[in-house]
């Protein structure tokens, strides 16, 4: 077994187990430290596929910021009380969810083993090759900056729109009114999708 | 394992943290841990994009990654914005109460 399969297994246990405690847990504030492992692991399999930036970007963007920005606004609106996972509120939802889920793996797992390594088609080495002599960083920044200008532009205009689109969101308005209760469904003639405990008993 | 055969783990991997993603996007009601779903499923996206580079002996597999992070990023910021003015309006709401656009 070579180094990198090692450390391939032990980083795909990681990022499987914190996307299953994303996914699992009752309190949003687990679900957000097991998401700063499911990114750790990832940053290191970056780190194994040779893309030596994109792992340092991904530790200090996703964990560095973005899931500090999560857990501080977590604590900011105090939603760190645990969910009930317990009631379904769609019969059946969580049932074919996760039909949907296994037909999402057993579709790539299918084109994964059936086509073997002539799954993944497309010329080779048309932009810039991986190791061209360069080191990761250098060749990516080339890139970015002769290839990939003009969409590396763009995304100066989405961040810009992100920052006055949150600004404009979160700004408090002058007269803050609590919206009231919205008309329940089964008053509108709609039959309920779960059974209430009255119905349940007989 | 071979090198090859490795670059495949890496797809199956990465479809499997993506149908967890996804699954925990649909079942799950607390909008911030549906933001935390979609990140999974941006990350699963990212490796995919990163192995495919490594196969075809690519850069611009992790040139796209970059632009993934910077946009999810954007959404990152804009979607906690939705959520804290949906709180301020009404505390403890889920992604079920959300039924109108209005406000």
């Amino acid at each position: 077994m070579t180094v990198e399969a090692f450390v391939f297994g032990v980083c795909a246990v990681v990022v499987l187990v914190g996307g299953l405690g994303v996914v699992m847990s009752r309190n949003p504030v687990h679900s957000a430290l097991s998401l700063v492992a499911t990114l750790f692991g990832i940053a290191v399999l970056f780190l194994n596929l040779d893309a030596q930036l994109l792992a340092a970007v991904q530790v200090i963007v996703y964990t560095g910021a973005i899931v500090v920005l999560i857990l501080f606004v977590m604590m900011l609106l105090g939603v760190d009380k645990d969910d009930d996972l317990e009631t379904e509120p769609l019969v059946g939802q969580r049932v074919l969810a996760v039909l949907v889920g296994l037909i999402m793996v057993g579709a790539v797992l299918a084109v994964i083993i059936i086509g073997g390594h002539n799954a993944v088609t497309g010329a080779r080495s048309v932009t810039g090759q991986l190791a061209g002599g360069y080191d990761n960083v250098y060749e990516l920044g080339r890139q970015l900056f002769t290839t990939y200008v003009f969409p590396l532009e763009v995304t100066a205009g989405l961040l810009t729109i992100a920052v006055v689109g949150a600004v404009v969101l979160s700004r408090r308005p002058k007269d803050v009114q609590p919206i009231p209760e919205p008309e329940s469904m089964i008053d509108q003639g709609d039959e309920p999708l779960t059974l209430t405990h009255e119905e349940g008993a007989h | 394992m071979d090198a090859q055969n490795l670059d495949l783990a890496y797809l199956a991997l990465a479809a499997i943290l993506f149908a967890i993603g996804g699954v925990g996007l649909l079942i799950r009601r607390n909008p911030l841990v549906m933001i935390m779903c979609v990140e999974l499923m941006l990350n699963a996206v990212n490796l995919t994009f990163v192995t495919f580079g490594k196969m075809l002996n690519d850069i611009t597999g992790q040139v796209i990654v970059f632009f993934v992070l910077v946009v999810a990023a954007a959404e990152v910021v804009v979607g906690l914005g939705l959520v804290v003015a949906m709180s301020r309006r009404r505390p403890g709401a889920d992604a079920d109460d959300l039924r109108l656009l209005r406000g």
